[in-house]
């Protein structure tokens, strides 16, 4: 027995909720429709009595202001009603439960549950039951964590609407399966792929091998355990070998071969990533943990170290956008609160790589549209970080056709705290002795997010399994940071790791090898239903959970205290020095592997890379002849334009720590180069937050893509007053490789070249990290960002984000990027080159001229050490006070930045093109478009000319005109007006891009 | 003296150790307190002058912004809530804080009535959450101890769900009469407006902020918690170069005032 609960509007008040779902309809599908009015349903499948139903809708269910609670059925012309499947989180329903046993002051049973869904009701237009379905399946519901029906109004007057609940009718029984490898090759192939297992005939070999040993066969007999796998432990190989968790791509051995030139690589992440960092390391004191723990540490201050983390989650937000990435921005959160002692979070950032959101043409299957892709992302990052109470301090997004087809790529981090000491001890430490109880602590375990790890580790296919995906629930985790920070700091628990991919086979595994073996009562983990085999309890990647070690004599005030703090902690069993893994389901065997062969026993890859310069059409146009025109068509393309309607939807300064944010400018509306976050309350001291990304010049050449995006990152921290990496200030930076499939096969007949590319941009990394003093502290690698459409394989091009955060003693030196005062100083810093190569010009000219871009072939290069002499010497002229505002050009070259340094400022300038340092041919198309490296756009106060002038002096640099009080943009060569724009209609041709979604 | 501030805390709230850095900068002391504590033992508010009720997302604003949390201090809290207000002590309530006390019927708290929900704050008209600063007009005849002094204030708001509705236009005229409506969105020459972004949730009356009869009681949508260092400040470079830079933020005297009325009235 179940009650139906409808709760609405008022008849008579707007219904905004609806007119937005209104106003999607008619520009997502083209479909007309009057009106949309919004229901919520509450399905209360608990005994209540008439008198208990009455009081929840009246005190409960309805704002008695402006709402009603099953209130006559209003006109209408169809009814759609969407509730979750199954077995997905309905985080709603979970609250209400709560709820209604505060109000009725009793609690109600395990089983007792309340489900929501959601009616939308239509009115006028022509719509038929086709185009209702169409509306059902293309924008209201996600139908792999979704059902609906869709009812007309007669019925619905007639019969009423019923939807029974959405329980799960699981099976109670579970099972151990046995894998028999002692097949064929093809079988063992069969096996992998079957199971989602992502595993290569060599791994699958390996495993075989092993089973085989005769030690291990004598010990696993003991256990009661044959000569096959159980799935328990099949699955756990897979999950710890994965792509995703074991980095194999960036362990091989690589044989790489550039024209004659050949070379034998044995790990990229070990001879360049890491190395350079090693090497930098005994100038840099403030590095702290590196490339060990679940983020990178840094020092900030002698009271405080700062973890940081940047994670990818492309293939979830693939499918289901939201849950993709609200399990992205959340996940990512449990990196620095799972590291060392475990760090208190404190600031959030994202960048997407999406599809053209006004694509036309057909989508291929499984895959979403790209505005539908960019409109969910957004709104789960932005619930999971303002639910989170997390401020967002970056946030990004660039447009490429090929990340519509092969998959999105949704970078999320996250930046933590702690104290440098704790109970005595350096906080970035954690200690994990035999003995020690294994706690999960958070969110219960379901089936959701099963082969997270095995799935992003393969292209996404009509198969890609769909349990992957699930919904976060944000206020579940924070209840549980808000817990254990509270038992950190009264020493209650000794090491922490969170629980992403590969669920708790992960995260025990990793602590097991720290102490040498672990033993888990599986049976004890909290389910949300029943149901689930032993497997799946271990892999499941149910999110906000986390795994501690509890000294067994603070294990009674462990517990009492998540009680009090409503947190669910389990003890599940405890680690040991065994060299086991060992894991049992109601006292028997069902996983017995040696820690071992678990850890290091899957076999280095062997891969060739060879590398050759592609060539791409140069190509051959007249300049236009009305740049003015130029310069608003490229300040609305997509990777340009302001994308401020999103943007604000991102609490940026919960916390009140927030100094330069995200958006700056008279109108605070445009982007910031960088910005600026403080620590501690009343203190001066700044962390500055900025980023390269570029894809683009890949297309090129991924060297120069590497250096230009770490040149990138690293001048926009310059730019808002900060310093470049020395002893004394730290400076650090994370690198986020997002790949296609480098391996050569059928599959992927260009794996040669892909591989180069990926080696080409590793030795950038390396080359520019060494030379810029930046040491890489942390990082993450997703490399099948593919799909197969209709047999093709489509690719992402090769996409590297690099993260850095640094510090900045006095943050009231700082520095914004809009023009301040009329009568200022333009000047240049850097050179400009004919650098057209990637730009967004060359793909402007194409996509006018052919309808698809050009790439060119002279992307931008760095030159570092000319680079690092003019920084040093701008973060002293920061410093002096002698600058007004600084921006630095990036995509879209010097045009793009003058016009943004104005409009954000609201007075005009006064441009003189010969002034600028120029290499090359000289086109003023060029001159103005080129994307040269190392640049910046700075005005000065005329009273700090000479001053300034000085400080600069060994750089290149001009001044190339003045900030004028006049709205106009004016750029002149020989006397002649080449550029004069009205900045109001600049900065709308800039905003009307995506100012509608 | 030093006045005692108490801070529930939990549930996904999240706006505490900037409200509690707020009241400790102008000189009060301040606990933060697990709500289930509280509920477990509501007498420990008696120890308190001032009780502040921040933003966050209590209980996920699941079912309504603030409306779990909101019954919680109505039916297990209620009686505290009643005696705390007639001992002539401070609510202060940002955001989720506020939402949470009108749905509780806290505010607008006529007739002495502090449990009957008569307001409300539901969707923005724009239909989503928005981070913007606005400017806000005080009313100058507004009983409310915590914007004494005040005329202009320019303030973030952080919300989805902000827009202010009353029951009845007689609810309405209730709050203006009794100059209960203590901030309004306004343009930037300080009138109010009912246009968007400046008004940036279409709350009728372009109300931001509203108090109880006796001004001890006041709840707001924008945060001044966020606004207490001239560095918070959106474009406080453009006002260092104007030579207009404050010296503290523009929500500090909403805190400073709070605290010197407890200092005042409870020596």
């Amino acid at each position: 027995m179940y009650h139906r609960v409808i709760v609405e509007l008022k008849s008579g008040l707007v219904d905004a909720v609806g007119a937005g779902k209104r106003r999607d309809i008619e520009a997502f599908l083209g479909l007309k429709v009057d009106e949309v009015r919004i229901r919520r349903v509450y399905t209360i499948d608990a005994k209540l009595n008439m008198e208990e139903l009455d009081r929840v809708r009246r005190e409960l269910l309805v704002d008695p202001v402006v709402e009603e609670g099953d209130a006559p059925l209003p006109r209408f012309v169809w009814l759609i009603e969407v509730g979750f499947r199954p077995g997905v989180t309905d985080n709603v329903g979970r609250t209400a439960k709560t709820a209604i046993e505060d109000l009725l002051n009793r609690q109600l049973r395990e089983e007792e549950r309340i489900y929501t869904s959601t009616q939308y009701l239509l009115s006028g237009g022509y719509l038929e039951f086709k185009d209702c379905e169409r509306i059902a399946r293309e924008l209201l519901a996600n139908e792999l964590l979704e059902r609906w029906i869709i009812v007309n109004y007669e019925e619905v007057k007639r019969k009423g609407v019923d939807v029974p609940p959405p329980i799960i009718k699981g099976s109670q029984e579970t099972v151990v399966k046995e894998y028999n490898l002692d097949v064929r090759d093809e079988e063992l192939i069969k096996i992998s792929s079957e199971g989602v297992l992502a595993l290569d005939l060599n791994e699958m070999k390996a495993i075989k091998d092993y089973f085989k040993r005769t030690s291990v066969v004598t010990e696993r007999k003991k256990m009661s355990l044959g000569a096959n796998p159980t799935d328990v432990e099949l699955e756990t190989l897979a999950q710890t070998w994965s792509e995703h968790c074991k980095h194999k791509i960036f362990h091989a051995l690589i044989h790489y071969r550039d024209g004659e030139e050949d070379e034998i690589i044995n790990s990229l992440f070990r001879n360049y990533i890491k190395k350079s960092t090693s090497e930098l390391s005994e100038r840099l004191p403030w590095l702290v943990s590196v490339f060990s723990d679940n983020s990178g540490v840094i020092s900030f201050n002698n009271k405080l170290n700062v973890a940081a983390k940047v994670e990818t989650h492309n293939a979830p937000s693939a499918l289901e956008p939201y849950g993709g990435a609200i399990t992205g921005i959340v996940g990512v959160n449990r990196d620095p609160m799972g590291t060392g002692m475990g760090a208190k979070l404190f600031f959030n950032v994202f960048a997407y790589c999406l599809g053209d959101p006004f694509y036309r043409g057909k989508v291929p299957a499984k895959l979403l549209h790209p505005r539908r892709v960019r409109d969910g992302v957004h709104r789960g990052v932005i619930d999971g970080g303002n639910q989170s109470g997390i401020p967002l301090v970056r946030g990004r997004e660039i447009f490429d056709r090929r990340y519509g087809e092969a998959k999105p790529l949704v970078y999320c981090g996250t930046f933590g705290a702690m104290p440098k000491m704790i109970g005595g001890k350096p906080s970035y430490l954690k200690e994990i002795e035999a003995g020690d109880l294994i706690v999960m602590v958070g969110g219960r375990i379901g089936k959701d997010g099963i082969h997270g790890a095995t799935f992003s580790s393969e292209e996404l296919h009509k198969g890609s399994p769909t349990q992957a995906v699930q919904i976060g629930d944000p206020i579940t985790q924070k209840k549980t940071s808000d817990f254990l920070l509270e038992a950190r700091d009264k020493l209650l628990y000794k090491s922490i790791t969170d629980n992403g991919a590969g669920g708790l086979a992960s995260s025990i595994g990793e602590m097991a090898a720290e102490c040498g073996g672990c033993e888990v009562d599986l049976e004890k983990a909290p389910l949300k239903y029943q149901g689930l085999n032993p497997w799946e309890i271990l892999l499941s990647e149910a999110q906000e959970r986390m795994t501690v070690g509890v000294d067994p004599s603070k294990i009674k005030l462990f517990l009492e205290l998540a009680d009090k703090r409503d947190v669910e902690a389990t003890v599940l069993g405890k680690f040991t020095d065994s060299g086991k893994f060992y894991i049992k389901y109601h006292s028997k065997t069902v996983a017995y592997l040696d820690l071992d062969f678990l850890h290091e026993g899957v076999p280095q890859k062997k891969l060739q890379a060879i590398w050759k310069q592609p060539f791409n059409e140069e190509p051959e146009f007249e300049q236009p002849k009305n740049l003015t025109g130029t310069l608003n068509e490229m300040l609305a393309m997509l990777s340009i334009c302001s994308t401020e309607k999103k943007l604000r939807q991102y609490d940026q300064e919960v916390k009140g720590l927030s100094m330069i944010k995200p958006l700056v400018g008279k109108d605070c509306d445009v982007p910031s180069d960088a910005t600026i976050s403080l620590l501690e309350y009343g203190s001066v001291e700044g962390l500055v937050f900025a980023e390269g990304l570029n894809p683009n010049y890949s297309d090129v050449d991924t060297y120069k893509m590497t250096a230009s995006v770490i040149d990138e990152a690293i001048r926009r921290v310059i730019a808002v007053g900060g310093c470049m990496p020395s002893a004394a200030t730290p400076f650090a930076a994370l690198d986020n490789f997002c790949w296609c499939d480098p391996e050569q096969s059928d599959k992927t007949p260009d794996g040669y070249y892909k591989l180069a590319q990926l080696v080409r941009a590793c030795k950038a990394l390396y080359d520019y990290s060494k030379a810029f003093n930046l040491p890489f502290i942390s990082g993450k690698d997703s490399m099948k960002n593919d799909s197969i459409v209709e047999g093709v394989k489509v690719s992402v091009p090769p996409t590297l984000m690099v993260t850095v955060l640094s510090k900045i003693d006095d943050v009231s030196k700082a520095v914004t990027m809009d023009v301040k005062r009329p009568g200022d100083l333009v000047y240049i810093v850097g050179e400009t080159f004919d650098e057209l190569g990637g730009s967004e010009y060359y793909k402007l000219v194409g996509e006018k001229t052919r309808g698809r871009g050009y790439i060119g072939n002279k992307a931008p290069a760095v030159n570092a050490r000319k680079a690092k002499a003019t920084y040093k010497r701008m973060s002293k002229a920061t410093g002096l006070g002698l600058v007004n505002s600084a921006h630095t050009p990036v995509k879209g070259g010097l045009a793009i930045a003058l016009a943004q340094s104005a409009f954000a400022g609201g007075y005009g300038m006064d441009i003189n093109l010969e002034k600028i340092p120029y290499q090359g041919i000289g086109r003023e198309d060029t001159i103005l478009f080129s994307e040269s490296n190392s640049r910046f756009i700075v005005t000065v106060p005329k009273e700090k000319k000479n001053e300034f002038e000085e400080t600069m002096q060994g750089s290149v640099f001009a001044q190339i005109g003045f900030v004028v009080a006049e709205p106009v943009l004016r750029i002149s060569r020989g006397g002649y007006q080449i550029v004069q724009a009205d900045l109001g209609a600049l900065k709308r041709a800039w905003k009307a891009t995506l100012e509608a979604i | 003296m030093v006045p005692k501030v108490v801070i529930p805390v939990g549930y996904g709230l999240n706006c505490e150790d900037e409200t509690a850095y707020a009241f400790e900068m102008v000189g009060a002391s301040v606990d933060k307190i697990f709500i289930k504590d509280i509920t477990e033992k509501p007498s420990v508010l008696e120890d308190y002058h001032i009780l502040a009720l921040v933003g966050g997302f209590s209980f996920g604003d699941h079912i309504a912004a603030g409306k779990v949390l909101a019954n919680i201090y109505k039916f297990k809290l209620g009686d505290e809530v009643q005696r705390f207000i007639e001992a002539g002590k401070l609510i202060f309530g940002e955001c989720n804080g506020f939402q949470i006390l009108v749905k509780a019927g806290i505010l607008p708290g006529f007739n002495g009535d502090y449990r009957t929900q008569s307001v409300t704050l539901v969707y923005n008209d724009s239909g989503r959450f928005e981070d913007r600063w606005v400017n806000l007009k005080v009313n100058q005849a507004s009983k409310c101890i915590f914007t004494e002094g005040l005329k202009e204030v320019y303030l973030p708001v952080r919300h989805g769900e902000g827009k202010f509705v009353t029951k009845d236009a007689a609810i309405l005229q209730r709050l203006q009469n009794g100059n209960q409506i203590v901030l309004q969105y306004a343009k930037e020459d300080y009138t109010p407006t009912m246009d968007y972004p400046q008004n940036p949730n279409g709350s009728i009356e372009a109300v931001a902020g509203i108090c109880d009869p006796s001004g001890r009681v006041f709840g707001k949508m924008p945060h001044s918690s966020a606004y207490l260092s001239p560095y918070n400040h959106p474009y406080w470079t453009r006002e260092k170069v104007d030579r207009v830079l404050h010296n503290e933020g523009g929500g500090v005297p909403f805190f400073r005032n709070a605290v010197n009325y407890i200092q005042r009235e409870f020596k």
